[in-house]
């Protein structure tokens, strides 16, 4: 997998390059909007981690430019803006996801993660599958090893949440964003609890559980190996 | 110092005959002088256009009566020329002639030669006249003894034969009269003009120095005197009304100001302390040799640390957008239920691990204009501190409308805050006693205040009997 990170702060760069390096990705560095445009132009990226501010050319611009010439390589924005109006500034722009600055390493990467998986699910599935896990989108039930589950509204979408992004660490913020549309963490740790209930119905009365608790990161939902 | 250099500006050390021209100058220029002008021009004319009317209707009063005088003369006379013919006629006018009545009456009978047969006049003063009808002249009189001519005024008539009959009037007097009107009319004129002038002026200047009030007020308040407000007379005029509003714009100024400055000194005292410990950390970690494990538990510590700061740094940037006040879309209505509703739902599975009892109480469509997630924001900090701080319990949201507001409730059974507190709490990293223990930084109920008075609201914490409500009014969207 290559990735082209398009940032200023050669600090911050190297941070994310190394992290990412080390994480088995490919890594290109852009330090200023021009240049990466012109990578991001030539192709060849699965995603792209682009700073909104940017001397030369602005972040949003070169998203602007991309988009405009129909590359629709997945980006990630990272900005020290956080307000919902900059988010939704930042998306609209052509931007497939938002992380404020100051951010954990983890989160970048479960996003990124988030973000190549994406780019890969896209056929319309009417049934999600992990494992012995079966979540019916158009019935709206859920079964493992043929057994039916009964879950509340809200643990319904935080399992679609967690199965289309099988196999991959999803944080607690990302949580909060696609699950309760809430972009902010409040100070209790709320949804500890509400995955921890639906772990509950889900791996109790089984053998081998699915979703698993990532140390400092967040939760992965995994089919045993 | 730079400034020590510059020298006072050029119009303060003006010569004073150039200082007095400036300032006319200045005063020509001002918009109160023009107004003063045209009002005096407005004035001038008509006090005009009054006196030449007066003037003018006295004088011809003067002027038809002394006619009317002379005419009922002339028809006396006519009747007794009627009776008694042309002698009986002249005895009368001898008679009268030479009675000094008092009302200076002039006449005169001639024969057709124009020879004087009796009469008060020696002869004709402007030779016969050919017919009948009005005319002016003088005749010359005696006053102590020196002749003086006076002005009269006649008419005369052609009899029978040829004789002729003139009475007329000396109107010295009434000449005199009404010079003397058109000299106090002209005196008078020149009184009001005189005071119009100095009215116009007057008013000019009064309204030039209540300018140059504010002027002189703002010239300060740019200087950096902040605290100084442009003073009021009390009449309640426009004048007055232009200072409130100025003074109420200097002092939401200086209320701003004075929020910032606080905020820069809360974040230097309370980002510096955390600041000088994750400093002082690393640098111990640094010089004690210790093992690996130390020095990564140091570093995970130092990690945790700055992610605090982090916390607390976010937290003041989101009350200080909220303060800003002018990013909130408060063309967007949402149904403040809605939001009530998605907060309980992500609070009820940790509010029940902790021993409380989540309920939602809320009416159906409780719209109110704003940021959703601003407010999102607020009611997850207001839920954040009850199970902070309460012990279980009842825990309650409510949404309801009440007189035309719509009204968010947040009540616990904890501790509450005592009355003298509850003021205070909304100050930024304001902690009380009992919770300076738990984690927190003591910004929460400042956002939520922001995020309330963003919306135009308010808010208020009351008793629960036991514990603590949290009561945000916000103004109905009428949609």
């Amino acid at each position: 997998m290559k990735l082209l990170v398009v940032e200023d702060d050669r600090e911050t760069a190297s941070y994310i390059q190394k992290g990412l390096s080390e994480s088995g990705y490919t890594v290109d560095r852009a330090g200023e909007g021009r240049e990466g445009l012109f990578l991001a132009s030539s192709g060849g990226y699965d995603a792209i981690v682009l700073d909104r501010m940017l001397p030369g050319l602005d972040g949003l611009a070169v998203l602007g430019a991309l988009r405009a010439a129909g590359i629709g390589t997945p980006a990630l924005i990272l900005s020290a803006l956080g307000s919902v109006d900059d988010r939704v500034k930042g998306l609209r722009a052509g931007g497939d996801d938002y992380l404020v600055k100051p951010f954990a390493f983890s989160e970048l990467l479960a996003r990124i993660e988030a973000l190549l998986r994406r780019g890969v699910a896209t056929a319309a599935t009417t049934t999600l599958r992990v494992g012995d896990l079966e979540l019916d989108l158009l019935t709206r039930t859920v079964r493992r090893g043929g057994k039916g589950i009964e879950l509340l509204p809200r643990e319904f979408r935080l399992l679609e949440y967690l199965m289309r992004n099988s196999g991959q660490v999803v944080t607690r913020t990302m949580l909060l964003e696609h699950v309760w549309d809430y972009h902010f963490d409040p100070q209790t740790n709320v949804i500890d609890v509400h995955v921890s209930r639906l772990r509950q119905k889900i791996d109790k009365n089984f053998e081998r559980p699915l979703l698993q608790t990532v140390r400092g990161a967040g939760y992965c939902l995994r089919a045993p190996e | 110092m730079v400034s020590d250099k510059i020298h006072l500006p050029a119009a303060r050390s003006l010569p004073s005959p150039r200082r007095f021209f400036e300032r006319q100058r200045r005063l020509v220029r001002t918009h109160a002088f023009r107004l003063a002008a045209l009002y005096f021009l407005v004035f001038a004319a008509s006090v005009l256009g009054v006196l030449c009317f007066v003037y003018w209707t006295s004088a011809d009063f003067v002027e038809r009566q002394t006619e009317a005088t002379i005419d009922t003369d002339i028809t006396g006379l006519a009747e007794q020329y009627a009776q008694r013919g042309l002698s009986g006629l002249v005895q009368i006018v001898a008679a009268r002639s030479a009675g000094d009545s008092g009302e200076a009456m002039l006449y005169l009978v001639t024969d057709p030669d124009g020879r004087p047969l009796a009469g008060n006049i020696s002869g004709w003063p402007l030779g016969v006249p050919a017919g009948n009808g009005w005319l002016s002249f003088t005749v010359e009189v005696r006053v102590q003894r020196k002749p003086v001519s006076h002005p009269a005024r006649g008419s005369m008539i052609i009899m029978p034969g040829g004789y002729r009959l003139l009475v007329g009037r000396d109107i010295s007097d009434a000449a005199a009269f009404r010079d003397r009107v058109k000299l106090t009319l002209l005196w008078s004129g020149m009184v009001a003009l005189g005071v119009g002038l100095l009215g116009g002026a007057a008013m000019s200047r009064n309204l030039l120095r209540r300018v140059e009030l504010v002027n002189r007020t703002s010239e300060r308040v740019m200087a950096g005197n902040l605290s100084d407000r442009v003073p009021l007379d009390g009449t309640g005029d426009e004048f007055d009304l232009l200072a409130v509003n100025l003074n109420r714009m200097l002092d939401q100024i200086e209320r701003l100001m004075t929020a910032m400055r606080e905020v820069t000194d809360d974040v230097a005292h309370d980002l510096k302390t955390p600041l000088s410990r994750l400093r002082a950390r690393l640098e111990l970690a640094l010089i004690e040799p210790g093992d690996a494990g130390a020095q990564s538990e140091a570093i995970r510590v130092a990690i945790d640390e700055a992610d605090r700061l982090l916390v607390t740094f976010n937290a003041l940037l989101r009350i200080a957008e909220a303060e800003a006040g002018a990013v909130v879309d408060m063309a967007a209505p949402f149904d403040l239920a809605e939001v009530a509703r998605a907060a309980v739902e992500l609070y009820e599975p940790v509010a029940e691990e902790k021993g409380f009892v989540l309920t939602l109480t809320a009416e159906p469509q409780v719209d109110i204009r704003g940021d959703r997630h601003l407010l999102s924001q607020a009611l997850a900090n207001l839920l954040d501190n009850a199970i902070k701080y309460a012990d279980g319990g009842a825990l309650e949201v409510r949404v309801f409308r009440a007189d035309a507001r719509a009204v968010l409730e947040v009540a616990d059974h904890g501790p509450g805050i005592p009355q003298n507190n509850r003021e205070i709490v909304f100050d930024r990293f304001v902690r009380l006693e009992p919770s300076r223990s738990t984690p927190g930084n003591g910004l929460g109920l400042s956002l939520v205040r922001a995020v309330v008075h963003r919306h135009l609201g308010t808010i208020a914490l009351a008793d629960n009997h036991p514990g603590l409500r949290a009561r945000l009014e916000f103004p109905m969207s009428c949609v």
